[in-house]
């Protein structure tokens, strides 16, 4: 039997909004740090995140572009994505790692009525369960930073678990380990943050006046956080500028009550009811 | 790595990949490392973010590893010795050699004869028949002792230091700018980060790689490099170095063991004809010191060739039969890869054998090849994959029914499936496990190489047929003679003692008696008494600096940076103390291996022991094209030389029959520059095979400037045709202001990138980029110039397979 | 479907108590997630098969190497321990499990006759001996003892020989030391192009 990790929150249910560990201590929060001045764009995590979590190769054709895919689908969790922009006269090839960012306060995970469909742990790490995922999508208009993605095929939806498995077993994600040049690091937010603020200490010291630590407090911080060497230019990395995620407890709680009996049923019924869930849930019908 | 060898007497990278985290400026040219090597180029990011080292590229493209250099500047392909010339001028001119450096550990003193000159683009000696140099005008002066005359001051107008800067006046600033098509001030900007490092506190690295070798002036842009380097003194200490970048597991170990057209094993030469004894040959090969206090290590040249006789022929090599001298080949004129296939092209070949490698999508001129190798009789495939190679007689255009050649394909075994080791770039070899066996119906390069041996060999003994006895003869005392064991391997390549039966731990014990074998001298050490030293994991870094000399074995002699006596001065004390290669305590050297005697004093020999000199060479006589460099247009150019109109290209170059006339000319309309390169999520041909990287990477496409699409029309992402003198190909346009249009020699200049993974035989198709290349090398290496020719470009709006 | 492999043990329990008391539930849950793939792999450790930088890798293996047992390769990753890499791979070295295992590896040695279209299949031993055949044949028409001024030169010039820079160094000396006693003159790799 593999160890077990501490639930903070799930879906669907009152944890989600206030979190279950809130009456005990719990061990370190981890985070990534992306330092994009020093990614090379090499793909080599978009690929190891494939190997590793085993997801299938998908037809790509070039559009005229180094990035592989246009955009993150349901089999690609971690995109490259390339954007040349002119900073004064210098040319600037951005490169920016786009997945999941494991924000502390999850806009996915309140935006979602499936129990147990998405948890939070107190690691930090925002995983979708796609057992008792009902397909219903809220979680894609919960996310501020348009991150997961519906397969019409298997009716979930799909994000960077942050290779759990392996965090669980005592090792980095697969993309943090295989990073070239070590623009992805991994340990605790704490180690994550000091790092983070000594980049952008020799960032500024090369120039980059505008360098900057992006871990938006409008989601509570991000277990993905990034170095950022032109702070002031967030659009032309795709990262939104002051993102949000309310977890609006009073309008989740009414929410609950309305289909509360369904849900509870759903949840016991497990397999059975979340296929019947396939033919009756959408969007509308929450609405 | 024939200018390394030329200007410092071995043809390797002198540092390795972890050292480059040691260095204050890291000048990326002729590579492109975040694309090609990024595991190893972590070092120099490294060094950018640690040690606040300025990380700079130029390049024609602005590249992955531009994305994330200090700064970046942009030439047009073909125009790097211009730059390069450019940088020792401004050293020589603003007085920023490292003086003391240049004085203890190169040829700067020395002078050379009154009958050397440079006029009009040609150095002395000029053989316009042979198209060719006499080099007896480039001697040195020699004194009444022998030795070379020397000039301590560095004034006399002869010595070496003086022809440097005469030579490399020229390359001015504006110079630069009017070949290169940067601007001067960008020049300068760069000029000044990669000139400071001539000092004894700061240390300069230079990465290379094929975009410098792959040119008809290639030797001669690493010996510019070289040049540059030593003057700044940044050879033989850590952070320093010229780093040649190899692009294949193991490029630097098989040109150890070379499979290299002019070699034996250990960079011994393949005997000429005129040689016919093995004193002669030897004799040919054993330089004269030049100096006194030249170690001349090369004087050992009849230990290590002996010994490798020895081991290939055993009791059959004696001293009576000069140790089977006769049993080796001698050379023909060259037989380098454009040779070869010229030859095939010429009906000449009747067989060939291609192992791991796919030459067909690797050559240029890929019409001619095929040609070339449809006149075979035959051509025997060995490969884990099907290879393009292979199936040469299906490729576009070809009617199978024309072609005659038969075609044996044989599946062989990879390198997960198989234990032995890889040289890096930086020259560790390394020992890997097999973690599967191969699987049913494959068989190992071991065994077929075996089988092929036995199977010819007896053969022979019953037909006999041309002098078979180097077969007969050749030492093959493996338990399992149709499969030895890469131990066995690794055992006679180390080297025994041949009365008591013991592996040797060092080359210092070799004989030319007949009492040692050796299969390679350079690897003598890698596999001793004490084990594998190849396979050792120890990762104490007691230095700081990298080295870590318990982890794997470097040659030579588990050294890890070369000529690691240039990091201390003339005195033995490191240049820089932080950063010591080795220091000099009194009794012996201590820090790295030590490049010299372990216990010789400081003063008592030069730094440099693989030249005769006994320093490095800023001035070479080894190179066919000229002692010193000089730049010369690529052999198709979009504009003119303006330093001299007569001699536009290289005049050394060898050209095979009927080549000028596939070359562009005045008359035709191929306006822009071309370069051929690679992208990290491919690596030549192989990874056509994996799904992941055809996914992340998946079609054949065409970098295009801005400018000039929009000039024809071509949309990002739209379909393009791409044509040379040769052939065409076809591809998506990535549009992008990664390339900006050059303004050279009065004219806007602009430049078209090709990557060259494609071929018709993979998960996905695409256009062969060496359809358009020249058949043309440099003039030393025959390395083809697939780095810098002519094409035109226009909008293709049907799309063809 | 790889994705949904997690088994969770409290997770769906501790949401349906919650949402039938309509309450809060403040008990701390726990999740068990997949197991680690690799968990129970044995390790080799190889080095990557691409460019030169020499990246130490692990290969991880399942199988226990018995006799009737075909070990096969499940994953590999950086070796952590490399002064080199330190772990690290770039997207060919993260895939080179797909390289390893292809079903695009070839087991069948395939002789193209002259002037047909495809190929067939031999045997090993007629592959070997064809080729051995042609070799011998070959170098016995093309072999020069003397060259024209009169020197002996005992090469073999009518085969050419390329790669590989992609072989071990072992398997590389032997292709040198053997077909240099073949005479081999036209003899070059991956160094060269």
């Amino acid at each position: 039997m593999a160890d077990t990790l501490t639930i903070k929150r799930t879906s669907g249910s009152a944890s989600a909004f206030i979190p279950m560990d809130a009456l005990r201590s719990s061990g370190p929060e981890y985070s990534k740090l992306v330092d994009i001045s020093r990614c090379i764009g090499c793909k080599g995590c978009e690929v190891a995140c494939k190997e590793w979590n085993e997801l299938q190769s998908e037809p790509t054709a070039n559009f005229g572009s180094y990035q592989s895919h246009k955009d993150l689908t349901p089999n690609t969790w971690l995109l490259m994505r390339f954007n040349e922009i002119e900073v004064g006269e210098n040319l600037q090839w951005l490169i920016k790692k786009d997945a999941c960012l494991h924000c502390e306060e999850p806009g996915c995970l309140y935006a979602c009525p499936a129990p147990g469909a998405i948890v939070q742990y107190t690691n930090g790490i925002v995983d979708f369960n796609q057992e008792n995922c009902i397909g219903c999508q809220y979680c894609v208009t919960g996310c501020p930073f348009d991150i997961p993605r519906y397969s019409a095929r298997t009716k979930t939806v799909s994000k960077c678990n942050m290779c759990i498995d392996r965090v669980e077993a005592g090792l980095e994600p697969a993309c943090v380990k295989t990073c070239p040049t070590n623009a992805i690091s991994w340990g605790s937010k704490r180690d994550m943050l000091a790092k983070a603020d000594k980049a952008v200490e020799t960032l500024k010291q090369r120039g980059f006046q505008h360098a900057t630590v992006y871990d938006p407090s409008g989601v509570g911080g991000t277990h993905m956080m990034y170095v950022v060497p032109h702070g002031d230019r967030l659009a032309d990395y795709s990262l939104p500028t002051d993102p949000t995620a309310s977890p609006a407890p009073l309008t989740a709680l009414n929410f609950l009550k309305r289909i509360g009996a369904y849900l509870f049923g759903f949840s016991l019924v497990g397999a059975l009811g979340h296929l019947l869930a396939f033919g009756q849930e959408s969007p509308d019908e929450h609405e | 790595m024939a200018s390394l060898a030329a200007t410092f007497g071995r043809g390797a990278m002198t540092n390795h990949w972890k050292d480059i985290k040691n260095t204050d400026v890291v000048l990326v040219m002729g590579a492109n490392p975040a694309e090609n090597h990024p595991c190893g180029f972590k070092w120099a990011v490294e060094a950018r973010d640690t040690r606040g080292a300025k990380l700079l590229t130029i390049d024609p493209r602005f590249t992955r590893t531009s994305a994330v250099a200090d700064r970046h500047m942009q030439i047009r392909p073909g125009s790097d010795i211009a730059v390069l010339g450019g940088l020792i001028r401004h050293i020589l001119e603003n007085d920023l050699q490292h003086t003391d450096y240049v004085a203890a550990h190169t040829n700067a003193s020395f002078i050379v004869g009154s009958a050397f000159g440079f006029q009009d683009g040609l150095f002395s000696g000029f053989d316009e028949a042979a198209s060719g140099y006499d080099k007896t005008s480039w001697e040195y002066e020699r004194g009444p002792d022998g030795y070379v005359r020397r000039d301590p001051t560095l004034q006399h107008p002869r010595c070496v230091f003086q022809l440097l800067k005469n030579h490399y006046s020229r390359y001015t600033p504006d110079v630069v700018a009017q070949i290169a098509g940067c601007t001067a001030d960008e020049f300068l900007a760069m000029a000044e980060i990669i000139c400071s490092t001539g000092t004894a506190d700061r240390v300069g690295t230079i990465m290379y790689a094929v975009g410098w070798t792959m040119h008809t002036v290639g030797s001669q842009i690493i010996r510019t490099a070289a040049i540059l380097q030593l003057l700044l003194g940044n050879i033989g200490r850590p952070g320093g170095g010229i780093n040649a970048l190899r692009g294949h597991a193991n490029v630097q170990g098989a040109t150890d063991h070379a499979i290299v057209a002019a070699l034996l094993p250990g960079y011994l030469k393949v005997p000429l004809p005129q040689q016919a004894t093995l004193a002669d040959h030897v004799r040919d090969s054993t330089p004269e010191p030049l100096a006194p206090g030249s170690v001349n290590y090369w004087a050992n040249y009849s230990k290590f060739l002996v010994s490798q006789l020895k081991s290939w022929f055993g009791e059959h090599a004696t001293g009576a039969n000069d140790y089977a001298y006769d049993h080796l080949p001698k050379q023909v004129s060259d037989a380098t890869w454009l040779t070869m296939w010229d030859q095939a092209h010429q009906g000449r070949l009747e067989g060939f054998v291609t192992l791991g490698f796919n030459p067909l999508l690797a050559g240029p001129d890929v019409p001619r090849l095929l040609q070339a190798m449809s006149n075979l009789k035959w051509k025997v495939v060995i490969d884990p994959f099907m290879l393009d190679t292979a199936e040469f007689w299906k490729a576009p255009g070809m009617n199978p029914a024309e072609i005659d050649t038969e075609v044996l394909y044989l599946p062989s075994s990879h390198w997960i499936e198989r234990d032995g080791s890889f040289t890096n770039s930086g020259r560790w070899a390394q020992w890997k496990e097999q973690a599967v066996p191969p699987p049913l119906g494959v068989e190992p390069d071991t065994w077929i190489l075996s089988e092929l041996f036995w199977r010819v060999k007896e053969l022979y003994q019953q037909e006999g047929g041309a002098y078979d006895a180097p077969i007969q003869h050749l030492t093959w005392d493996y338990l399992n003679p149709r499969l030895p064991t890469t131990v066995e391997l690794a055992e006679e390549i180390n080297g025994r003692d041949l009365s008591s039966g013991r592996l040797l731990s060092s080359f210092g014990q070799l004989a030319d008696d007949g009492s040692t074998a050796s299969g390679n001298w350079i690897y003598t050490g890698s596999y001793t008494e004490e084990g594998n030293q190849m396979a050792r994991r120890g990762t104490a870094d007691p230095t700081g600096l990298g080295m870590h000399h318990d982890w794997a074995f470097a040659w030579p002699a588990n050294r890890r940076v070369l000529y690691n006596r240039a990091s201390a001065d003339a005195g033995g004390r490191p240049w820089d103390a932080t950063r010591a290669g080795i220091a000099w305590n009194g009794r012996e050297w201590i820090g790295d291996v030590p490049d010299y005697g372990r216990t010789t004093p400081p003063d008592a020999a030069g730094a440099f022991i693989m030249t005769a000199e006994g320093v490095a060479r800023l001035f070479s006589t080894d190179l066919v094209d000229g002692p010193l460099s000089e730049h010369y247009e690529p052999v198709e150019s979009p504009v003119r030389n303006p330093l001299h109109e007569s001699v536009p290209i290289n005049p050394t170059i060898e050209w095979y029959g009927g080549i000028r006339e596939t070359l562009a000319t005045d008359g035709d309309d191929f306006p822009y520059a071309c370069t051929v390169y690679r992208v990290v999520e491919r690596e030549h041909f192989v990874t056509s095979n994996v799904p992941r990287l055809v996914e992340t990477m998946p079609d054949f496409f065409v970098e295009l400037p801005e400018g000039l699409a929009r000039e024809k029309q071509i949309e990002n992402g739209g379909q393009v045709r791409v044509w040379s003198k040769r052939g065409s190909v076809q591809g998506t346009a990535i549009v992008t202001r990664r390339i900006k249009p050059l303004q050279v020699d009065g004219r806007t200049v602009w430049t078209v990138g090709i990557p060259v993974h494609w071929g018709f035989v993979g998960l996905t198709q695409g256009s062969m980029a060496n359809l358009l290349t020249p058949f043309v090398g440099d003039a030393n290496t025959r390395c083809p110039e697939f780095k810098s020719f002519l094409v035109n470009v226009e909008r293709a709006d049907v799309e063809t397979a | 479907m790889a994705i949904s492999r997690r088994t969770f043990i409290k997770a769906s329990v501790a949401g349906a108590a919650g949402i039938s008391a309509l309450g809060f539930n403040l008990q701390p849950a726990q999740a068990a997630v997949r197991q680690l793939k690799i968990r129970n792999a044995k390790e080799y450790r190889t080095v990557c098969p691409y460019c030169a930088v020499g990246c130490g890798t692990i290969a991880y293996v399942h199988g226990s190497g018995g006799l009737n047992t075909t070990n096969t390769v499940i994953h590999v990753e950086g070796d952590p321990d490399s002064p080199i890499n330190g772990g690290t791979l770039c997207p060919k070295g993260a895939s080179q499990m797909q390289l390893a295992i292809s079903p695009r590896l070839r087991h069948q040695p395939l002789l193209r006759r002259a002037g047909a279209a495809d190929w067939e299949e031999v045997s090993w031993e007629e592959a070997m001996t064809w080729f051995a055949r042609r070799f011998k044949d070959t170098r016995d028409a093309t072999f020069e003892e003397r060259d024209e001024q009169g020197n002996t030169v005992n090469r073999c010039t009518g085969i050419g020989w390329v790669g590989s820079a992609t072989v071990s160094n072992e398997d590389a000396y032997l292709i040198s030391k053997t077909m240099r006693a073949m005479g081999l003159v036209y003899y070059d790799h991956q160094a060269r192009i």
